[in-house]
């Protein structure tokens, strides 16, 4: 069986720094697996290789079998693969509603006028936003732009989701909440790739891990065994917790 | 039904202004020329910068070309043929330039186009000098100073028309999105150099057809006429004191302004570049949002008024985009 993502090789350099050195792994369709690594250890450049925010220096990056590496970001979002930003980034001069019906309005099978309507109500109850949709997204609260951030991502049915650090800077209530919605989609069968610090999110969603570490892969496998892993609690921690 | 009564309204207004001409002497269509020439560059302007918020001062370089194909073209060739002709060029030069140019951001697009409209003024100049030894051109068309209004009128309808269109459409959505966010836009699947050229390209269209209806009015043309950046200045300035991301909104600013500079430029004539410049500063400060951000604010401020108002009622002259962000 093809695997839905398959990273081989992928390399990217800034200069005379190589942020991502030779990465591969490969993601099964319905798979959920956590991207860790201490900061600057190159997650989220090759998230970005992925969504083709960036372009690899060399390595190769596909999607069903099919080469997106180097690919415009807007031709991989056609192609189903969808991601939501670190520093949340919601478009603050649209409405709620606006924002998602954004995301359904420019995918590969764009949807538009009454049924985008009813498909953006849809999505924004999946994500608790029910009632809200003619609000201004800019003044939501936190939780709520990540919501809207993320009824976004899913308005373009993607089969890939990158997350990237979707679970950051929440108040412990904010992040159950928010636990629950990613596990919620997991079990809708969508493909999920999560950048994470937050190791109780790890443990709940993620079925597997990989860890990175100065650009390189330290890690890969079943999410208990890879956090006791030595190498990476050395990476993490330092050496003297290891 | 607002939809439908918007339109019945805007078509009686057009049907009036369409028989001005009948009731007005020579200077009153003058008048009317002049205006509804800066409406429908205001909102032609608007209908790429107010959306994008990418600030062009490349206007007078649309309608000079405009006009200028016509003084070239006015003795061999029919004149409808003419202004297919200057469309034509008005749309291979905003492809070019497109092309070339749209990946810039923030002041860097404002002084390549500012740049832009100088480069062509001197390109032409020194054509004619050196190639065809002349500087100047005669145009002697039967055109009317009437059916240059009426032209401008149905072009000026057409503009309303297309803005109105684009804001209810997918590209009008895209373009939303891309003055909030580029990185947002790129990666829900808009192809933003495809979406920002079509809408320069448009824009850049109308801007020429303008230049070249109103160039029989002038009977003499030449570089520094058909170029004067003055034209780019005030079409920005009106278009922003109108509000550039809305539909009426440059034709807000466009028709009290134009009245205002005919005024001045009457009554001091030695003066006028001096107030005109006092003015562009004041509207800056005063009504940076525009007259319809202004008014959006006013109701804001009571309970229920609408929040959120699109880009550059937001971001005025000088304003960075929000590339940096990204």
């Amino acid at each position: 069986m093809t695997a839905l993502l398959s990273l081989s090789g992928l390399t990217r350099r800034f200069g005379g720094l190589t942020a991502v050195n030779a990465l591969g792994f490969d993601i099964g369709e319905g798979e959920v697996v956590g991207l860790l690594g201490p900061n600057g250890s190159g997650k989220t450049t090759a998230l970005n290789m992925i969504s083709g925010a960036l372009k690899p220096s060399g390595g190769e990056i596909r999607l069903r079998g099919e080469p997106i590496g180097g690919l415009s970001a807007h031709r991989i979002a056609r192609k189903g693969v969808a991601r939501t930003f670190q520093l949340v980034r919601i478009l603050p001069s649209l409405t709620v509603a606006e924002n998602v019906l954004a995301g359904l309005a420019f995918r590969g099978e764009p949807l538009w006028g009454e049924a985008a309507r009813d498909e953006a109500d849809l999505l924004l109850r999946k994500v608790g936003l029910e009632g809200r949709a003619g609000e201004a997204a800019e003044q939501l609260t936190y939780i709520d732009q990540k919501r809207v951030e993320l009824a976004r991502a899913l308005a373009a049915r993607p089969s890939l989701l990158l997350l990237d650090e979707w679970l950051a800077g929440l108040n412990p209530a904010e992040l159950r909440t928010g636990i629950d919605l990613v596990s919620h989609l997991r079990d809708t069968g969508i493909t999920i790739l999560l950048v994470e610090h937050v190791m109780e999110a790890v443990r709940a969603l993620c079925g597997r891990c990989i860890v990175m570490n100065a650009g390189t892969k330290i890690a890969d496998g079943e999410t208990p065994a890879v956090l006791r892993d030595a190498e990476v609690v050395r990476a993490y921690l330092g050496t003297a917790h290891a | 039904m607002r939809t439908a009564l918007g339109f019945a309204a805007a078509a009686i207004v057009f049907a009036v202004l369409a028989f001005a001409p009948f009731y007005l002497d020579a200077y009153g269509i003058g008048l009317m020329i002049g205006m509804t020439g800066y409406v429908t560059l205001a909102s032609a302007w608007g209908l790429f910068s107010g959306r994008t918020g990418y600030v062009s001062l490349a206007t007078v370089a649309f309608f000079g070309m405009g006009a200028y194909t016509v003084a070239v073209l006015n003795e061999t060739l029919p004149y409808p043929v003419i202004l297919l002709v200057a469309g034509a060029i008005g749309l291979l030069v905003a492809v070019v330039v497109g092309f070339s140019t749209l990946r810039l951001a923030g002041v860097y697009f404002v002084i390549f186009t500012f740049g832009l409209a100088e480069l062509i003024r001197q390109l032409v100049t020194w054509f004619e000098t050196t190639v065809t030894g002349t500087l100047g051109r005669y145009i002697f068309l039967p055109v009317g100073p009437e059916h240059i209004y009426w032209q401008l009128l149905v072009l000026c309808a057409a503009t309303l028309f297309i803005t109105w269109w684009v804001g209810r459409s997918r590209l009008g959505l895209a373009l939303r999105v891309i003055a909030d966010d580029e990185v947002v836009a790129s990666h829900i699947g808009i192809d933003i150099a495809r979406t920002k050229l079509a809408l320069f390209s448009v824009s850049a269209v109308i801007i020429t057809l303008v230049g070249a209806i109103q160039a029989p009015r002038w009977t003499y043309v030449e570089p520094a006429i058909v170029f004067n950046p003055t034209v780019s200045f005030l079409t920005l300035i009106m278009a922003l004191l109108g509000g550039a991301s809305r539909l009426w909104g440059p034709a807000l600013g466009a028709i009290p302004l134009f009245l205002l500079f005919e005024w001045l430029s009457a009554n001091f004539p030695d003066h006028y570049s001096i107030l005109l410049g006092l003015l562009f500063i004041v509207i800056v400060f005063v009504l940076p949002r525009g007259v319809a951000g202004f008014a959006k604010d006013l109701t804001r401020r009571r309970p229920g008024g609408t929040p959120a108002a699109p880009k550059l009622d937001a971001a005025p002259l000088g304003t960075e985009s929000r590339e940096a962000r990204s």
